[in-house]
């Protein structure tokens, strides 16, 4: 590994005036940047570390939603018992994410930042082509291997998959990411990769996440996070989806629905066609199974990704079942209740 | 290296042969203090780390590595430019090509992820960041990715594994009844937890190599060959290893660098792979492909098998993964036909994964039985007993034993299997599909000659020393156990010292060979050194068994005694003391006698000695049925294994507890043969780009789901001198058919290619 500078920021105001020097990088929990830095990927000339700056932690929730720190890690997040009571898809999308130790280790804040694992992104050396390590420069993974690429949002330049697990509960519920400067929509701060597919989010250089709010809504409390995938636990998603749901007075009519997907998308991704389909319907299995259809228009199969496009409405619906019948148990899908 | 204050568990009848003992050296590997070979300290130590080929085939024109050398640290750096006056070594066959000069870093590559150039500083880190200044220049040469590039051609037929008797094809064409398959089996990896790699250190010319090893002696042997030097200057160092699958049976590239630049520099070197380098720098499974007619009758009785597989090799040498190696032995059938040809292509030489040949061999023709049965509305039960093989038609000869019969009603029986619905897709909860499927495997018994020392010490303390590998298996253990079961004495009594090529030689951790060859050789020799303390005791003046007028005496519960009661009973401390003994030293192997020290050297470090299941008058296997519950999410395609019953035929068991260990092990990784395991290939150049451990994907904890295992073996003395067959390969052998055919069970869709992943089944 390469020589750098080590800064133990004081504040989160000299973190950020030092994070927008060119080369500089921010160190959470570290377990996207080791492992990036072990790949040949992150090649930072400064580290600094902000694990021990006060302010950026905890977890608050009320009546009006919650509000998480950005140091606040994966595993706290999960294993709140409010978060789970007014939040279940939130907390159920961080405990079906990585492996227990990762979770241990890993913030919030720099779970929403974590790279693709489009494994041409992470070889380098045999790869040099990828436009979004080296803008430009083509992208290898089209006529690759592509059976975790991703089916929506892709573009002629960047095919890979966003990751996450949390973020679609994020957009899904409308949570605002805080920044010391201002505050954005979720569903805003990830972008589509387009013709510049290196930048993954609206932040600006030096501008640090300091924090997750997320209002309280009847849809967030009857929600659920389900995620399939060929292994049990400790993979990423074949296809996920993120559901919360709200009936009128009558118990059947939609009064509201969120739904995200992940494993599917370049970004964490709201499927709004699906929701204004269903609300102010009936939600019976027809009226399901047309909408959740509708998540997939614009979807472009490179082949081996193909059958995401028949996976994702149907993980989507199994999560609108869920709801809908609830009070929803926690979810550790993966075919399987 | 010894193993302190072994623990006791249970009764004292544990720590007898067929006892129930834990492992000895369990506690030191939990706890950490079992040393690896990448964890010996060195002085001085220097680090290596390689430079791999980026093309799938061409030639390196030209390394640019001025800037590298210039890097902080770096101490070294070794390109195809350097000549290192290696020779290559004896191979797997024991054949050695004369004085053909070895080159690991070869200028020819051959395929994507070759070591081609080697960077030596004093610490890792400093030699990963000089590498990324080296400049290296190709000339690019056509390639073939993998057996499925359309460039692949058909490769070239084995004659040696072409096997045929009746007439096949006729019988094929008049059977009323057929089916006809192709099943595929994709490149798959060893992914033990340990990563390969090793310390080499020189004292003049004297090569010392801490490295983990499936066989101490057989590697010792290619380090002294590459260099020219006695194999008595070479001591190669393995007591622990974490998981070896097959993969760390042989020297490698990377070993020869180590040592090489060890020497050039002066200084110890340690190499460690990085875990994508695991994925390039020695070969997992061969990619398959297999098609398998079958005739039968009406009734089910199979009237002919013919089997075509093919398997990858590389370019440079030829390792056929063999798919017919199970096909001729598991079924009863009076007309044969298998052939096996090897593709060559643009990826390192495959090697043996646990299970090699039998293991996808096993997934073809079990799977084609349940093909069969269903086609003929049949139990996949019944079509197996109906079709129950009485001997060997291969080789003609009788089985030693086969209680696979046994396997399949035993199994069937605790499995529950008479409550099976036949139907396809007639078995569900909700939205969960569950289907049942049986899978049979066999692995032969295989020996090899194998030597051990016994020492008595003065404070009775008995000594096991054999240079044999534990590689998590329990070699220690049950050689403690075949000790304490000699002397009489308890098993804590016992020290056994292994893992090292001054020790006395052994068979390879391999091929299932281990325990049988090295128990044969301890007890030899244990019995030969009571026979020999008999001896002393019954004629030595101070002894006070002398006058007993016993012939001999007897050895149990921790006494020596005469065997009718006839005179006084001591100690095994109280007789050495008696006896003035500070010890007494007794080596014995299991080759001829009168072998030479030539024909010693051989057995140990090569295969030449190596005794094949038919070699004598029987046909002797290991034999299993495995019963898989799998649950399948209708929806989403995913296949979760609920529920598996494996009944095995390895004849005694040594140590039960280890046993099942071995057995559930192999499940396990049949588990994830069978449902996640697939190197994945760039066919743009030949790139396995999910080598990881992040995108290759093994069983989690919450995969697996109980097993039970049964044995229902006997004692089989022709199998060997204890009575044991097999039993680390044959675990995984069917299991991925038992659940393939689950899954078919389940949902009506036959898989063929494995592994069987969701998008497969929606």
């Amino acid at each position: 590994m390469r020589d750098f500078s080590y800064l133990r920021a004081a504040s989160t105001e000299e973190a950020s005036q030092a994070a927008r020097e060119a080369g500089a990088m921010l160190l959470a929990g570290g377990t996207t940047l080791l492992d990036l830095a072990k790949c040949g990927v992150a090649e930072p000339d400064t580290v600094i570390d902000i694990t021990h700056l006060s302010g950026l932690g905890g977890i608050a929730v009320d009546a009006n939603g919650a509000m998480i720190g950005a140091l606040a890690k994966m595993g706290e997040v999960a294993d709140d018992p409010l978060i789970k009571a007014a939040f279940p898809a939130v907390a159920e999308s961080l405990s079906l994410a990585a492996s227990q130790q990762l979770r241990n280790m890993a913030t919030i804040g720099g779970n929403l930042l974590q790279r693709t694992r489009c494994t041409y992104f992470r070889d380098p050396a045999v790869f040099p082509a990828c436009n979004k390590r080296n803008p430009g420069s083509g992208c290898s993974a089209m006529g690759g291997v592509t059976r975790n690429h991703a089916v929506l949002g892709t573009s002629e330049a960047c095919i890979a998959s966003n990751p996450g697990d949390l973020a679609l509960a994020l957009v899904a519920f409308d949570a605002v990411i805080e920044t010391g400067s201002r505050k954005v929509a979720a569903d805003d701060f990830f972008l589509l990769p387009g013709h510049t597919p290196e930048k993954e989010t609206v932040l600006q250089p030096g501008e640090i996440i300091t924090g997750i709010s997320i209002p309280a809504s009847a849809a967030a409390k009857n929600s659920t996070y389900l995620k399939v995938r060929d292994r049990q636990s400790y993979e990423f998603a074949a296809a996920s989806a993120a559901v919360g749901l709200e009936f009128e007075m009558d118990g059947k009519t939609v009064r509201d629905i969120r739904v995200a997907l992940g494993g599917v998308a370049t970004k964490p991704w709201r499927a709004r066609a699906v929701e204004k389909a269903l609300i102010g319907k009936v939600l019976d299995l027809v009226a399901i199974e047309k909408a959740t259809k509708l998540a997939m228009e614009g979807a472009v199969s490179h082949g081996d990704n193909h059958y995401k496009i028949d996976l994702a409405p149907r993980v989507i619906a199994r999560a609108i079942m869920k709801v809908a019948t609830s009070n929803v148990a926690p979810s550790n899908v993966g075919g399987l209740a | 290296m010894t193993i302190m204050e072994p623990r006791k568990h249970g009764d004292a009848s544990d720590g007898m042969i067929g006892g129930r003992q834990s492992r000895f050296e369990g506690s030191l590997k939990v706890t950490g203090a079992a040393t690896y070979a990448l964890e010996y300290p060195a002085e001085n130590l220097a680090h290596a780390i390689l430079v791999q080929a980026t093309i799938p085939a061409g030639k390196v024109v030209s390394v640019d590595k001025a800037a590298a050398l210039a890097a902080p640290g770096v101490l070294m750096i070794l390109t195809p430019e350097d000549d290192f006056g290696m020779t290559v070594a004896t191979d797997w066959g024991g054949n050695r090509p004369d004085n053909q000069p070895y080159y690991p870093l070869p200028r020819d590559v051959k395929y994507n992820g070759e070591p081609i150039v080697a960077v030596v500083a004093e610490s890792r880190e400093q030699a990963f960041e000089a590498a990324k200044l080296i400049c290296i220049r190709y000339e690019a040469a056509p390639h073939v990715a993998s057996i499925a590039d359309p460039k692949a051609g058909e490769g070239q037929v084995m004659d040696n594994l072409t096997t045929k008797w009746g007439d096949a094809e006729a019988a094929f064409a008049a059977a009323p009844v057929k089916i006809e398959g192709e099943y595929r089996t994709p490149r798959e990896y060893h992914v033990a937890m340990e990563p390969h790699g090793l310390t080499a250190k020189w004292d003049g010319n004297e090569l010392t190599i801490w490295e983990p090893s499936q066989w101490s002696h057989g590697m010792a042997r290619t380090y002294s060959e590459w260099f020219n030097i006695p194999y008595e200057d070479v001591r190669l160092i393995s007591p622990f290893i974490g998981g070896g699958f097959g993969s760390k049976g042989g020297a490698l590239a990377h070993g020869a660098v180590a040592a090489f630049a060890s020497r050039k520099l002066g200084r110890p070197i340690r190499l460690a792979l990085t875990r994508p380098q695991n994925f390039t720098n020695y070969g997992g499974r061969a990619a398959t492909y297999q098609s398998i007619k079958l005739g039968a009758t009406e009734d089910g009785i199979l009237q002919s098998i013919i089997h075509r597989g093919a398997s990858e090799t590389s370019t440079y040498a030829t390792w056929p993964e063999q798919t017919g190696a199970a096909t001729p032995i598991l079924y009863k059938v009076e007309n044969f036909s298998s052939q096996h040809r090897v593709v060559p292509v643009n990826s390192v030489t495959p090697g043996a994964l646990r299970g090699p040949g039998k293991n996808p061999s096993s997934f073809g023709i079990e799977s084609a039985m349940e093909e069969l049965a269903y086609k003929l509305n049949m139990d996949p039960l019944d079509i197996r007993l109906k079709n129950y093989n009485d001997f060997d038609r291969q080789s003609n000869k009788p089985w030693s034993t086969r209680r696979l019969r046994e396997a399949l009603t035993e199994g069937a029986e605790a499995f529950g299997w008479s409550k099976r619905s036949h139907a396809p897709r007639s078995m569900r909860e909700g939205k969960t599909l569950i289907g049942w499927g049986i899978g049979c495997g066999t692995f032969p018994v295989i020996q090899a000659p194998s030597e051990a020392m016994i020492r008595i010490l003065g404070n009775g303390r008995v000594e096991v020393v054999s240079g044999a590998i534990d590689m998590g298996q329990g070699t220690y253990t049950i050689l403690a156990q075949t000790a304490a079961d000699v002397f009489g004495i308890p098993v804590d009594q016992v020290e056994v010292h292994l893992g090292d090529s001054r020790l006395p030689g052994a068979a390879i951790a391999g091929g299932s060979m281990l325990a049988g060859s090295i128990l044969g050789a301890v007890h030899k020799a244990a019995t030969a050194a009571r026979d020999e303390l008999i001896g002393l005791a019954l004629s030595d003046a101070k002894s006070p068994l002398r006058d007993t007028g016993a012939n001999t005496l007897a050895f149990a519960g921790g006494r020596i005694t005469p065997p009718r009661g006839e005179g006084p009973s001591l100690t095994l401390p109280e007789l050495m003391a008696a006896l003035g003994r500070e010890q007494l030293e007794t080596t014995r192997n299991t080759l001829p006698d009168g072998a030479s020290a030539e024909e010693q050297r051989q057995a140990w470090t090569t295969m030449a000695k190596v005794q094949g299941p038919t070699m004598g008058e029987f046909s002797m296997h290991s034999w299993c049925a495995h019963f898989a519950e799998v649950r399948v999410d209708e929806d989403f395609g995913t296949v979760r294994v609920s529920r598996m019953v494996s009944a095995f035929d390895c004849g005694r068991l040594y140590n039960p507890r280890l046993v099942e260990s071995q057995w559930r092990g192999g499940i396990i990784m049949g588990i994830g043969q069978a449902l996640l395991e697939e190197g994945l290939v760039d066919l743009r150049n030949g790139r396995t780009v999910n080598g990881n451990a992040g995108d290759y994907l093994v069983p989690t904890n919450s995969d697996i789901p109980d097993i039970q295992t049964i044995s229902v073996g006997v004692p089989d003395y022709n199998a060997s001198a204890l009575g044991g067959k097999g039993v680390g390969e044959v675990g995984i052998v069917g299991v991925a058919a038992s659940i393939a055919n689950a899954v078919y069970h389940a949902t009506g869709k036959r898989v063929r290619d494995l592994p069987i992943t969701l998008e497969k089944l929606i």
